[in-house]
């Protein structure tokens, strides 16, 4: 059986018993926690390991309407908790790492030993960055490797630095990047650049950074810690060693829908297929929204609105008794 | 009890020559990882209390002992047990991931 199967040993006899259940703490899953707390649900908002979600590794968010002179992304994720506990969500800790929605109310574990069960469920996961899948990438992870420019880039002041990527997190985490590195090399596959237009720009303009057009990373080197990157130019196929002191990986993100794959119906990519124009998954009661189930927009308001839909999705089904 | 500032001056005395086993948080305010799991840390200094210390390192204002452990990338929570690391996590965790790390560091001190 698959191990996202409820494991038999979990007891169910005294676990507490929810409306609704929200997995996932970004935009979308404090937005379905708001609207179901204002609707009387109890909600349940697990934070799963990134709390917060994505926002939390990015400094300014300039487009989320509202806040007009920008926001920092963690203290809006700060806001977006706290308007949704005031509404009485309640936020815990913990994953849900165990699923059975072979029946309602639904199974769920938390973190491998805490059984509940629930009449909704709200999937709000989100995505991860994602690496290139390099063994060297994955060894040399948090010893000059990272995902996250404005978590680590302090860490590499005066130095050269590459980074990977072609979109508009690329483009951010570059110029983030330029605030400590003495040199930023942005190395992209292609020949030109997918960012909006505004970013590529500011990244083209910036004296520090220098565009590495037609070229793939085939390697991290380093012993104990990133001394440089193994480059591949796709025209001529010939290899060089680019000296840098940190590597930095933005080529996009996957869904964080494992869990769900024994149950959910998904695209080939792992995203969550939605009914269009709304929520709905394949299986009633359950509700998708975020990034779980978008790879097109992938924006926190979009992610905010599909949380909403998802809680009033959520209560009518509730209500229909269904 | 709250987590423990450390900082350069007292990491010494503070860490290597603890007794009991250490959690150190390194973090720093622009983080927002940091700033994520900041009250799970805050719990476990509560919930370990004469069991184990949990302190945190600002490494912006403490640079010395934030390169002397090779940190580039936060959060990155190190283990101490006898002024050695013994454990370590980089990025963010379940509070359960880190209770059961302090549990078997806790339990190899007693």
């Amino acid at each position: 059986m698959s191990p996202t199967f409820v494991p038999p040993e979990i007891s169910y006899e005294s676990a507490e018993n929810h409306r609704v259940v929200i997995i996932g703490s970004g935009p979308a899953g404090y937005t379905a926690a708001l609207y179901a707390a204002r609707a009387n649900l109890s909600p349940i908002v697990y934070e799963g390991l990134e709390p917060g979600g994505q926002l939390t590794t990015t400094t300014d968010v300039e487009n989320y309407p509202g806040y007009v002179g920008g926001v920092l992304g963690p203290d809006m994720m700060e806001d977006f908790k706290a308007q949704a506990v005031r509404f009485g969500a309640q936020v815990r800790y913990g994953s849900v790492t165990h699923l059975d929605l072979s029946e309602r109310p639904f199974r769920v574990v938390i973190d491998n030993e805490t059984g509940l069960v629930s009449d909704t469920l709200i999937v709000a996961t989100g995505a991860s960055a994602r690496y290139l899948g390099l063994e060297n990438e994955k060894r040399l992870l948090g010893r000059g490797v990272s995902a996250c420019a404005t978590c680590d880039g302090a860490f590499f002041r005066n130095m050269e630095l590459a980074i990977v990527g072609g979109g508009d997190t690329a483009m951010e985490e570059s110029l983030f990047l330029t605030r400590f590195a003495s040199k930023v090399w942005l190395i992209h596959r292609r020949d030109q650049l997918r960012a909006s237009q505004i970013m590529q720009q500011r990244v083209k303009d910036h004296p520090k950074i220098e565009i590495i057009w037609n070229t793939i990373v085939t390697d991290v080197l380093g012993v104990d810690e990133v001394t440089g990157v193994r480059l591949r130019d796709v025209n001529s196929q010939s290899e060089r060693d680019l000296p840098v002191g940190g590597f930095f990986v933005a080529i996009g993100h996957t869904p964080n829908t494992a869990l769900f794959r024994s149950w959910l119906d998904m695209d080939g990519q792992g995203y969550i297929k939605t009914l269009p124009g709304s929520t709905r998954t394949n299986i009633p009661g359950v509700f998708a929204c975020g990034d779980a189930q978008d790879h097109v927009y992938r924006q926190a308001v979009t992610a905010a609105g599909t949380g909403c839909m998802a809680a009033i999705d959520a209560e009518r089904f509730l209500a229909s008794g269904s | 009890m709250a987590a423990i500032e450390l900082t350069d001056a007292n990491f010494q005395a503070e860490v290597i020559n603890s007794d009991v086993p250490v959690l150190v948080d390194f973090w720093a305010a622009w983080c927002g990882p940091c700033r994520a799991i900041a009250p799970i840390v805050s719990e476990l200094a509560t919930e370990y209390e004469g069991k184990a210390k949990v302190g945190k390192v600002d490494v912006d204002t403490n640079p010395q002992t934030a390169t002397s452990y090779g940190i580039r990338s936060i959060p990155t929570l190190l283990f101490f047990v006898g002024g050695e690391v013994r454990d370590q996590m980089i990025g963010s965790a379940s509070k359960r991931e880190f209770q059961k790390k302090l549990d078997a560091l806790v339990a190899q001190v007693v």
